[in-house]
C-alpha cells in the first residue's frame, strides 16, 4: 500500500516537473497538506522523497525551513508559506522566497516536525549538501553519512562523485562510496569487489564497516542444517558450547522445558513445608543439597511439584538438536570476502600495534630516564641516596606552575620555567648538601634517613603552600595533539618533546662529564677524594656543585613531567622508587647504565601491559619482581663498572 | 640469668610494661574507672604493636645492620591474614542468620555463595578466590599469619643476600618489594578486595555481646604481652653468641665471612625472624584499627618504621620501643587537631599542617647531632658516655678498648 502510494506520487512528480518546475514543490506540499500538517515518521517519507527529487531549485530551502520550524500553513487560504520573525507575528515569503507581507500569529499554523521527521528531512537534504558549492558543507555532509551509514546515502553519494572538483573531497567520497557499497549494494559481486579493493587497509572506518557483515546469531534446529542460511560454524554442545549455554538456547527457543534451578527448588520446598518437614524429610536436615534433592523427589512422587528435568532428558534434548552460528548477512560470498579481509587487516593491525607499543615503551623509558638522570649524578656518581629527589621533581613542576601564573604565554612561560626550575632546585640542592649531606658522606644509610626527613618536610611545606588539589601546568598549544601515522600508531607531541629533552640531557651529561674541567674534577673526586685533594682540587666545592647540578636536573625533569602528569605535592613520590630502580638496574656510576635501565624498565613495563592490557598495576608489580630477580644475575646492573672505578 | 645481666634493661622494661598495663586497665572503661576513652585504649594498644614492630626493626637494623625499608609489608601481610579470618567468620555469622530466616537451613554451598557475594560484592565478584581457602579456620589462618610473611621473607632474603646485595642497594630493593606488593594488592584481581581492603575487623566473631570497651582492653593486654615476650626473646637473642655474630656482621661483614661464619645464613635468619615478629604485631594491630587496605604497604610506611627506631636510638631495644611510642603518639596528637595552634605575628601555626615539617626536620637533626636518639638520654642518666676519639678508629688488636672506654 505504502509502496503504491509512493510510486504514484513519484509518477505525479515526474509529470509536474515537465511543465511547471517552479511550482512543483508547492504542488507537492499542497496535494499532501494533510500528511504534511500531521507529519509522522511512518507516513511522511514519500512526500519528502518527492520534494527532494522534484528538481525544484527551492526544494533544499523548503526542506531546510521545514526542519527548522520555518514552514507554516496559512489558515486563510490553506497555502504553505515560509515564516520569518516580525514585530507582530510572522514575516511571510512564498515558497520561491519572495516576500508576501506579514501575518498575525493566529493566522498561521506553524509546522513542528518531530525528531523522526527531522531525521528524514536531514537525510533527504544530504544529497543537496553533497553537491553544495561550499566545500565545508560538502565535507559536513560526508561526515554525517560516514557517522551514520545507511542505504539511503549510497545513491546521492554516487551521483555527487562525478561533479566533485576538490581532490581531497573526491578521495573521501570515493572511499565512503566503497564503504557503503560493501554494505548496502544489492549486487553481490560489487560488494565483494569493494571489499577486496581495500586490501589490508587498517582504517577504523573499514573495520567498522566490515565487522557488522560478520555479525552472527545463534540458531537451534531439529535435524539438518537450514539450507538457505549462511552458516558461520556449527556449535557442538560440550565442546564449542557449554552444556548449560546449549540448554539455555533450547529453552529460549521453547524447544525444551526450563531446568529446575536451586532457587526454584528452594522456593518449592518452602512452599510445601508441613509440620516441620518437607516430603517426609525433616526441616533441620535440609541443610545439604542431597537431602533437598531427596525431599524434592518425594514431592514429585506425591505430585505436589512439577517434574524436574533430569540429566538424561537434558542430554537427549541436546542430542536431538543442532546449534549453529548463522551470519545475519545472507550472502556467503560477501561474508567470505569480509572474513578474509579482516584476517589480513588484523595481521596488519598486529604489526602496527607492535610498532605503537615500541613507541609507547620508548616514551615511558624517556620519562623514567628524565626522572632518574638527576639521581644518576647524585646517587650514581656521588653515591648519595637522596630520598628528597622526588621533591626536587615536584618543586620543578610547581616552579613551572608559578611561572605560568605570571607569564600568560605558555611557550614563553615554559622557556622561562626550565632554567628557573634548574636555578631553584640547584639552590635547594646546594643548601641541602652544605647543611646536611656533607656531614654524612661516611654514613650512607643515615643519608638515606636524613634526606627522607627533608623529603617529608618539603612535601608538607609544598602542600601547605599549594594545597592538596592538583595544579595545572599547561603545555603550549603547539605541543597539543598527537603525531598520527595511522589509526593504530600515534604518539602525542608532548611525549616526543620529552624524548627529545631526554636526549638533550644525555648529551649535556656526557659533555659535562667528559669534556669539561668540572666533569674531570667530579670524576677525580668520586674515585679518590684524598688524591684529588692533593692534586689541588677542592672536594668540598666539587661535591657541592655536583649535588647541585643533579638536583637542578631533577627540577627541569619536574617541569617536563608536570606537563603531562597532575602536579600535586605527591608527584615526586610516584617516581622516586622507580628512579632508584632505574639507576640500580642500569648500573651505578654510568650514564649509559641509567639509559639502559630506563629503556629496559620502560620497554618491559609496556610489554607486560600489552600481555595484560586491562591492568597497569599488575604490569608494575611484575616489573618490580622481574627487577628483583634481575639483580640476582647482574648485581651491579646492566652496565657495571670494572676495576678500580667500581670501588669496594 | 645471663640475658638479664647483659641486658639490664630487660627487668626494668618488663616491670614498666606491667605497671603500665595495670594502670591503663584501672583507668579503662571496660574494667576500671573509665577515665580513659575506649578509642584512647585502642590507640595505646596500637602503639604497643608499633613498638613491637620497632623492636624487630631494631634487631635487624640496629644489631644486624640491615636497613630494610620493606618490613611494614610484613606488618600489613600479618594484618591481612588475620583480617581474612575475621572478615570471613563475621560474614558467615551474618549470612547464616539471614539465610536461616528464609525458611530452610542453609546448605554449605548457599552459605559459601552468600559469604562470597557479601565480601566481594564491592569489587564485583561473587566467588571466593582460592587464597581464601583457609579463611574458615582460625588455626589455619593463624598459621598463615606466620607462614606467609615468613616464607616471603625467606625467599626475598635468600635471593637478596645470595646476590650479596647490601647497604643502600638492599634498602632500595626492599622498598621495591613493598611497592610491588602494594601495587599488587591494589588490584581487584588480587582477591583481597583491591583498594577497599578488609574492613569491620574490630568485631570479633562469636563475641557479639562483648562490647568494644572490654575488647579494647583485651587487645591492649594481648599487645602488651606480645611486646613483653618479644622483648624477652630478642634480648635473649642479642645477648648470646648469636648476638655477637650479628653485631660483627653489622660492623664488618667481610671479616666475619673470612672467619668462617655463614653470613648469609645469619642475615636470612634475622630477616625472616623479624618478618614473623612484625607480622604478629600486624595481626594484633589491625583488629584494633578495624580496617586494612593496600595503602598501609606504601614504601613510606616502612621508612617511618626506620625513623622511629632512629629517633628512639638504634642498637638498644628499649630505644626502639620508646621511639615508636613517642613519635606515633605525638603524631596522632598533633595531626588529630588537639594540639593548640601557636599564634604568630603574621598568622597562626596550625600543627595539623606543620607537624610533618617539624617531624622531618627533627629527624634530620637527630641523624646529624644525636645518632643515639632518645636512648642516649638513658646513657646520660646512667653516666655512660661515648669516648671522643676524634674520628680515629680502634685498631683490630685494641678491640677490647671499646668496652673499657664505654664503661668509663
Amino acid at each position: 500500500m505504502r509502496h503504491l502510494s509512493r510510486f504514484l506520487l513519484i509518477a505525479l512528480c515526474w509529470l509536474w516537473t515537465g511543465f511547471a518546475q517552479a511550482q512543483v514543490a508547492q504542488e507537492i506540499l499542497q496535494s499532501n497538506s494533510a500528511l504534511v500538517e500531521k507529519a509522522s515518521r511512518q507516513t511522511i517519507g514519500p512526500v519528502i522523497d518527492a520534494l527532494a527529487t522534484s528538481g525544484d531549485p527551492a526544494a533544499a530551502m523548503i526542506l531546510g525551513a521545514w526542519s527548522a520550524k520555518g514552514l507554516g500553513l496559512r489558515k486563510t487560504d490553506g497555502r504553505f508559506v515560509l515564516l520569518g520573525p516580525s514585530a507582530d507575528g510572522y514575516a511571510l515569503r512564498d515558497l520561491n522566497g519572495n516576500d508576501i507581507g506579514t501575518a498575525p500569529t493566529a493566522e498561521i499554523a506553524e509546522l513542528k516536525p518531530n525528531a523522526g521527521v527531522r531525521g528524514l528531512i536531514a537525510t533527504a537534504l544530504v544529497q543537496f549538501n553533497l553537491s553544495d558549492p561550499d566545500p565545508t558543507k560538502r565535507a559536513d555532509a560526508l561526515a554525517s553519512i560516514a557517522s551514520d551509514p545507511t542505504e539511503a546515502g549510497l545513491a546521492p553519494l554516487r551521483a555527487s562523485i562525478a561533479a566533485e572538483k576538490d581532490a581531497g573531497l573526491l578521495a573521501q567520497k570515493q572511499r565512503l562510496e566503497r564503504l557503503l557499497t560493501l554494505r548496502f549494494d544489492p549486487d553481490s559481486a560489487a560488494r565483494v569487489m569493494a571489499i577486496q579493493s581495500f586490501g589490508a587497509d587498517i582504517g577504523l572506518d573499514l573495520r567498522g564497516a566490515l565487522n557488522p557483515l560478520l555479525a552472527t546469531r545463534r540458531v537451534v534446529v531439529v535435524g539438518a542444517a537450514p539450507p538457505d542460511a549462511n552458516i558461520a560454524q556449527e556449535l557442538l554442545p560440550g565442546k564449542t558450547l557449554t552444556i548449560a549455554q546449549a540448554y539455555e538456547l533450547l529453552q529460549a527457543a521453547n524447544l525444551a522445558p526450563a531446568r529446575l534451578t536451586l532457587a526454584d527448588q528452594r522456593a518449592a520446598l518452602i512452599a510445601n513445608l508441613e509440620n516441620g518437614a518437607v516430603g517426609g524429610v525433616a526441616l533441620a536436615v535440609l541443610n545439604t543439597q542431597a537431602a533437598r534433592d531427596r525431599a524434592y523427589t518425594a514431592l514429585e512422587v506425591a505430585g505436589k511439584v512439577p517434574l524436574a528435568t533430569t540429566e538424561d532428558e537434558v542430554t537427549s534434548a541436546l542430542a536431538n538438536h543442532r546449534f549453529f552460528d548463522v551470519y545475519l548477512e545472507a550472502d556467503p560470498a560477501v561474508t567470505q570476502a569480509a572474513s578474509t579481509a579482516l584476517a589480513a587487516i588484523s595481521q596488519q593491525v598486529g604489526i602496527m600495534q607492535a610498532a605503537d607499543l615500541a613507541l609507547d615503551g620508548l616514551s615511558l623509558a624517556s620519562i623514567y630516564f628524565l626522572a632518574a638522570i638527576g639521581l644518576a649524578i647524585t646517587f650514581g656518581v656521588m653515591g648519595v641516596i637522596n630520598m628528597a629527589h622526588g621533591e626536587f621533581i615536584t618543586i620543578g613542576a610547581y616552579t613551572g606552575f608559578v611561572v605560568q601564573q605570571w607569564v600568560p604565554n605558555y611557550t614563553a612561560s615554559i622557556l622561562i620555567a626550565l632554567p628557573l626550575a634548574f636555578a631553584v632546585t640547584f639552590a635547594i640542592g646546594v643548601a641541602m648538601e652544605r647543611l646536611v649531606i656533607r656531614h654524612l658522606y661516611k654514613r650512607p644509610l643515615e643519608t638515606l634517613l636524613a634526606t627522607f626527613g627533608i623529603s617529608i618536610a618539603l612535601q608538607q611545606i609544598l602542600k601547605n603552600i599549594f594545597g592538596t588539589q592538583a595544579r595545572p601546568l599547561t603545555s603550549p598549544a603547539w605541543l597539543d595533539g598527537a603525531w598520527v601515522l595511522n589509526d593504530v600508531v600515534s604518539i602525542s607531541y608532548i611525549r616526543i618533546a620529552i624524548f627529545v629533552l631526554a636526549l638533550v640531557f644525555l648529551a649535556f651529561f656526557l659533555w659535562l662529564m667528559k669534556r669539561t674541567r668540572l666533569g674531570l674534577e667530579v670524576r677525580a673526586v668520586t674515585q679518590n677524594p684524598t688524591m684529588a685533594a692533593s692534586m689541588g682540587i677542592n672536594p668540598d666545592r666539587i661535591n657541592m656543585l655536583t649535588f647541585g647540578i643533579g638536583s637542578g636536573i631533577a627540577g627541569i625533569a619536574g617541569v617536563a613531567i608536570g606537563l603531562f602528569a597532575k602536579v600535586t605535592s605527591e608527584l615526586g613520590t610516584d617516581y622516586i622508587v622507580q628512579s632508584f630502580m632505574t639507576v640500580v638496574v642500569g648500573g651505578v656510576g654510568n650514564i649509559w647504565g641509567a639509559l639502559a635501565g630506563a629503556t629496559m624498565i620502560g620497554g618491559l613495563q609496556k610489554a607486560i601491559e600489552w600481555l595484560n592490557p586491562s591492568n597497569t598495576l599488575a604490569a608494575q608489580t611484575y616489573m618490580i619482581l622481574f627487577i628483583i630477580l634481575f639483580i640476582q644475575f647482574r648485581p651491579r646492573g646492566i652496565i657495571a663498572l670494572k676495576g678500580r672505578a667500581a670501588g669496594d | 640469668m645471663q640475658t638479664s645481666r647483659t641486658n639490664p634493661s630487660l627487668t626494668v622494661f618488663v616491670a614498666t610494661l606491667l605497671a603500665f598495663a595495670v594502670l591503663i586497665t584501672a583507668l579503662s572503661e571496660g574494667y576500671g574507672t573509665g577515665h580513659l576513652s575506649t578509642s584512647f585504649i585502642k590507640t595505646l594498644g596500637k602503639t604497643l604493636c608499633l613498638g613491637l614492630a620497632a623492636l624487630a626493626m631494631d634487631l635487624i637494623w640496629g644489631y644486624a645492620g640491615i636497613l630494610s625499608l620493606g618490613h611494614m609489608a610484613f606488618f600489613a601481610l600479618g594484618g591481612y591474614m588475620i583480617g581474612m579470618w575475621l572478615m570471613y567468620a563475621r560474614t558467615r555469622e551474618i549470612v547464616e542468620a539471614s539465610l536461616s530466616g528464609g525458611g530452610l537451613p542453609a546448605t554449605p554451598q548457599e552459605l559459601e555463595q552468600g559469604i562470597a557475594s557479601q565480601i566481594f560484592g564491592v569489587v564485583g565478584g561473587s566467588d571466593l578466590p582460592f587464597i581464601w581457602g583457609f579463611a574458615h579456620s582460625f588455626p589455619l589462618q593463624m598459621a598463615l599469619v606466620v607462614l606467609v610473611p615468613g616464607v616471603l621473607a625467606l625467599v626475598f632474603g635468600w635471593l637478596a643476600f645470595r646476590a650479596r646485595v647490601t647497604g643502600v642497594y638492599l634498602s632500595i630493593l626492599t622498598q621495591a618489594m613493598t611497592l610491588a606488593l602494594a601495587l599488587y594488592l591494589f588490584q581487584n584481581e588480587s582477591g583481597l578486595r583491591g583498594n577497599n581492603g578488609l574492613s569491620g575487623l574490630q568485631n570479633l566473631p562469636g563475641l557479639a555481646d562483648v562490647d568494644q570497651a572490654t575488647l579494647s582492653v583485651w587487645f591492649f593486654w594481648a599487645s602488651a604481652a606480645a611486646l613483653g615476650l618479644a622483648y624477652l626473646l630478642i634480648s635473649w637473642i642479642v645477648s648470646g653468641k648469636f648476638g655477637s655474630v650479628i653485631r660483627a656482621i653489622r660492623d664488618d661483614e667481610a671479616r666475619v665471612r673470612f672467619l668462617g661464619y655463614s653470613v648469609e645464613g645469619y642475615k636470612l635468619f634475622v630477616f625472616a625472624l623479624t618478618a614473623v615478629v612484625i607480622a604478629l604485631a600486624g595481626a594484633l594491630y589491625y583488629p584494633q584499627a578495624g580496617i586494612i587496605n593496600p595503602a598501609e604497604l606504601a614504601p613510606t610506611a616502612s621508612i617511618y618504621l626506620a625513623v622511629w627506631v632512629a629517633i628512639g636510638g638504634r642498637g638498644r631495644l628499649y630505644g626502639a620501643v620508646i621511639g615508636a611510642a613517642v613519635v606515633s603518639l605525638l603524631s596522632s596528637w598533633f595531626t588529630g587537631g588537639r594540639a593548640p595552634s601557636i599564634p604568630l605575628g603574621f598568622g597562626r601555626l596550625d600543627w595539623v599542617d606543620w607537624w610533618q615539617v617539624l617531624l622531618g626536620l627533627t629527624f634530620v637533626l637527630v641523624t646529624l647531632f644525636a645518632p643515639k636518639g632518645l636512648g642516649g638520654l638513658f646513657d646520660a642518666l646512667t653516666g655512660l658516655r661515648s669516648p671522643n676519639r676524634r674520628g680515629a678508629a680502634l685498631g683490630p688488636d685494641q678491640g677490647a678498648l671499646q668496652e673499657r672506654e664505654a664503661q668509663k
